[in-house]
C-alpha cells in the first residue's frame, strides 16, 4: 500500500502551507482520484508521492516503510511530458533505460516503431505523452501518479492512455493515483475520489 | 461569403537533410473553414492537425520554407501576405494560449494600453480602460502585475489585450486546457461575448464538450484535412447525427459517451496514405476509399469528406 500520512509541505518557511495535512492511501488494483481547485497542492501532492520531493512534515509510506531514494516503486507521469524526458535522447534510450521494451504495450499506446529513432521534439505532445506513460509502465513500478496526463490530449489519445493504464490496474498490476480537474474523467476512471477543495485547514499564520 | 474563408488550403515545410537533398514534409493537406461575422467556430482534432498552423497562416507568421496552396479570402479578398501584416493586430486578433504571453515586470493596464497605442487607436489610455471594463475586469486591475492575478483574471486581460481594436475576426488558440472548470466556463463564454456583439470568432481547442457548449458549428481537423463541419447541435447522444467516422470516435472516446478508444494514431506528415488519410483506422474502410482522397460534400447540415458518409 501507498500511504500519505498527515503530509505537509510549503515551499518556503514563512510561506503558507501548500499540501496542509493530506491523508492517501492507494493499493495495487484501484485508481484514486485526486482532486481540487489550481492552486490547491495538487502536482505538489504528487511530487511528494513520487519522491521528488520530501514532505516538512507526515510521511510517505510504501508498504509501511518510508520512501527511499532511487528506489522506483512510484513512477510519475506529469502533464507536460516534454519536460520530463531528456531532450537528448532518442526515445528507443529514454524507454530502454526503463526497463526492457514490451511490444504488447508499444502497440497497446499505439507507439508506432518508427518514432523510436527520433528525439522528444520531433513528436508532438500527445506521441511524447504515449511514451512517457509506456516508461512508467515499463520500470516496473508498483504505484503510478497521473498528474493531469491527459488534459492537453484529444478524447481519443485519452481514452487510449487511459485504457491501457486501466487495463493494468485491472490485471492487479499497479495503484494508480490520477489527479484530474475534469470530474466526467474521474467518475469513469476513479474508484473513489479524495477532494482537497473540501476541508481547508486554516494555516497558523503570526 | 463569410467573413473568413479558407478553400483548400495547404501548406507544406521544405526541409534541406544532409547536404542539399530536400524534402518537401506535407503537413496541412486539405483545410476548408468558414467564419462568418456573429458565429463561433470551433476547430477540434488531435495535436498535429494542423489547427494551430492555420491560425499562424491567417497571421502571417508561418516559417520562410513553408509554402502554400489553395485560398484564404478575408472580407471578400484574398488574403495576401501583405493584407496579413496590414490586418493582424488590428481587425485580425490571436488570443495566445498561454499567460507567459504578458510582461511579468508591468502593470496589466499599462501592457493594454501599449496595446491599443500599437493598433494606432487615438486615445490609448481610455481604449485600455474600455477594453477592461468589457471583460468586466475592475478598475484596480490594471495596476497590478501579472502574477497578482488569477488564473481567470490573467485570461480575461490576455483576452482584452488581444482585442483592444475592437477585431472583427478573433483567433484563440487553446485558451483553456489545465484551467479549473469554473475559469473555463468565463473563458469561453468570453469569446461567445465576442461573436454575439459580431465579430467572427475561430477557437481553437482540444475541448470538444465545452466546445459543443458555446460554438455555432464545429471543425474537426484529422491529419491536416478537414474531415467534417457539422452544427454543435448535431454532437448529442450517441453522435448519430454525426457523418464522418473520425468525427464519431471522437465524441464516443469522451468519457461521458462511452470512454472507446479507437486504435493506431494519426499518419505523419511523411507517411501519408495515397487515399483517405483515415483509412488505417476506420472501421467503415472499404476499397474505393484507398484510390482517391475524397472530396469535401454537403451531407445535411454537415460539410464531409467522406464516400461513407
Amino acid at each position: 500500500m501507498l500511504e500519505a500520512r498527515d503530509l505537509r509541505f510549503r515551499y518556503r518557511r514563512d510561506d503558507p502551507w501548500v499540501v496542509d495535512g493530506v491523508d492517501l492511501c492507494v493499493e495495487p488494483g484501484e485508481v484514486v482520484g485526486l482532486r481540487g481547485p489550481s492552486g490547491r497542492g495538487k502536482t505538489t501532492v504528487a511530487r511528494l508521492l513520487a519522491g521528488y520531493l520530501a514532505p516538512d512534515r507526515g510521511r510517505v509510506l510504501v508498504d509501511g516503510a518510508p520512501l527511499v531514494r532511487g528506489g522506483q516503486p512510484v513512477q510519475l507521469v506529469s502533464q507536460h511530458p516534454e519536460l520530463a524526458v531528456d531532450p537528448r535522447w532518442r526515445l528507443a534510450e529514454i524507454l530502454a533505460e526503463a526497463g526492457p521494451v514490451d511490444a504488447d504495450l508499444l502497440d497497446a499506446l499505439s507507439i508506432a516503431r518508427g518514432w523510436l529513432d527520433r528525439y522528444p521534439h520531433e513528436l508532438s505532445g500527445g506521441e511524447l505523452q504515449r511514451v512517457t506513460v509506456a516508461r512508467a509502465l515499463l520500470s516496473g513500478a508498483t504505484y503510478v501518479v497521473a498528474d493531469e496526463v491527459s488534459a492537453m490530449l484529444d478524447p481519443i489519445t485519452q481514452a487510449q492512455i487511459w485504457h491501457v493504464l486501466l487495463d493494468r490496474v485491472r490485471r492487479g498490476g499497479i495503484g494508480l493515483v490520477a489527479i484530474c480537474h475534469d470530474d466526467p474523467l474521474l467518475d469513469v476512471v476513479a474508484g473513489r475520489v479524495v477532494d482537497l477543495s473540501a476541508p481547508v485547514r486554516v494555516a497558523a499564520r503570526s | 461569403m463569410s467573413l473568413l474563408s479558407v478553400e483548400g488550403f495547404s501548406l507544406s515545410f521544405v526541409q534541406y537533410e544532409t547536404g542539399l537533398r530536400r524534402r518537401r514534409l506535407e503537413v496541412i493537406t486539405d483545410l476548408d473553414l468558414e467564419v462568418d461575422a456573429g458565429e463561433l467556430v470551433a476547430v477540434v482534432g488531435s495535436s498535429g492537425s494542423g489547427k494551430s498552423l492555420l491560425a499562424h497562416a491567417i497571421l502571417g507568421v508561418l516559417p520562410s520554407n513553408a509554402a502554400e496552396g489553395g485560398r484564404i479570402a478575408y472580407d471578400g479578398a484574398p488574403l495576401d501576405a501583405a493584407r496579413r501584416t496590414a490586418l493582424r493586430g488590428r481587425e485580425i486578433a490571436l488570443i495566445p494560449q498561454s499567460v507567459t504571453f504578458l510582461d511579468p515586470l508591468a502593470r496589466v493596464g499599462a501592457q493594454a494600453q501599449r496595446a491599443a497605442d500599437l493598433v494606432g487607436v487615438t486615445d490609448p489610455a481610455g481604449a485600455a480602460r474600455t477594453a477592461f471594463r468589457r471583460l468586466d475586469l475592475g478598475h484596480s486591475v490594471a495596476d497590478r502585475y501579472p502574477h497578482e492575478l488569477s488564473g481567470g483574471m490573467a485570461r480575461r486581460v490576455l483576452t482584452a489585450t488581444a482585442t483592444i481594436g475592437i477585431p472583427r475576426l478573433v483567433l484563440a488558440d487553446e485558451p483553456t486546457p489545465g484551467l479549473h472548470p469554473a475559469v473555463v466556463t468565463e473563458t469561453l463564454g468570453g469569446l461567445r461575448l465576442m461573436a454575439d456583439r459580431g465579430a467572427a470568432v475561430m477557437l481553437i481547442t482540444h475541448d470538444l464538450l465545452r466546445a459543443v457548449e458555446v460554438a455555432d458549428r464545429i471543425a474537426v481537423f484529422y491529419a491536416g484535412t478537414t474531415v467534417e463541419v457539422a452544427p454543435a447541435a448535431a454532437f448529442t447522444g450517441d453522435g448519430a447525427a454525426l457523418r464522418h467516422p473520425y468525427t464519431r470516435a471522437l465524441w464516443q472516446a469522451l468519457p461521458q459517451h462511452g470512454f472507446t478508444p479507437l486504435p493506431g494514431a494519426q499518419p505523419p506528415p511523411t507517411d501519408l496514405p495515397p487515399g483517405c488519410l483515415f483509412t488505417d483506422r476506420c472501421p467503415l474502410v472499404v476499397p474505393e476509399c484507398r484510390q482517391a482522397r475524397p472530396a469535401a460534400r454537403q451531407v445535411d447540415q454537415s460539410l464531409v469528406r467522406c464516400i461513407r458518409a
